[in-house]
């Protein structure tokens, strides 16, 4: 199973996608946030940027957890509410 | 309830599904947010809610916790819309049924600010000028700081 990729909100359209699947799985998510900053240096930046959030598996994450074939991982830019 | 869906949201509908047959409950509170034809003066002919189908809904549902908890509710529902939504449509129906008024009044206060800050969902406005990504404004979180223990 790929590992599948999400971005949300200004994200989405700064990459020009909103959902990848990625094989084979990087190993880490900084290894996957590095993978896609080699193909988009404007979205790795991004990616570092303030207020920016990872999710896996549909829960908040911090630091550099590993990842597994058929996570879903999704960034997210600083809420903007209902 | 707690839903998101990009359908049309019909508040008068879900008022009516919530009121119905509560025996129990002298109260019943609801609002209604419509999108704006305007913000800060800036003309908004579209408004784009996304939304994280799963994550979304059980960050509301977290914040339907909280009000469960502060307020003596018997019961709450939020039905929250994404995708394009046209100015004059309903962004979101929050209603929430208590014994007495005040309960209800306050959940349904406490849930609204919380949503406008805390909620999942990045909003962008289109107008004549092109589109923009918005955050939650200085009022919003003012707001929502009306409900902090130290306040």
């Amino acid at each position: 199973m790929a590992l599948k990729v999400l971005l949300m909100g200004r994200l989405r359209d700064l990459a020009g996608w909103r959902e990848r699947d990625l094989e084979p799985t990087p190993a880490s998510l900084s290894a996957l946030r590095e993978q896609l900053e080699r193909e988009d240096e404007a979205l790795g930046a991004a990616l570092r940027g303030e207020g920016v959030q990872a999710a896996i598996n549909r829960a908040l994450t911090r630091g550099d957890p590993p990842l597994a074939s058929g996570d879903e991982i999704a960034f997210m830019p600083p809420m903007s509410g209902g | 309830m707690i839903r998101i869906q990009t359908e049309t949201v019909d508040p008068a509908a879900l008022l009516a599904e919530f009121s119905r047959g509560r025996t129990d409950c002298g109260a019943v509170v609801s609002f209604t947010g419509l999108a704006r034809a305007s913000t800060d003066a800036e003309v908004v002919s579209v408004l784009e809610l996304d939304a994280y189908p799963g994550f979304t809904e059980a960050a509301i549902e977290a914040l339907a916790t909280q009000a469960r908890e502060r307020f003596a509710v018997r019961d709450l529902t939020v039905v929250h819309r994404f995708g394009p939504i046209a100015p004059g449509e309903a962004i979101v129906f929050v209603a929430a049924a208590a014994e007495h008024r005040r309960a209800a009044f306050q959940a349904a206060d406490f849930l609204m600010d919380k949503l406008k800050t805390e909620a999942p969902f990045w909003k962008k406005e289109t107008g004549p000028d092109g589109a923009r990504w918005i955050e939650p404004r200085a009022p919003d979180y003012e707001d929502a700081a009306r409900w902090s223990p130290n306040r």
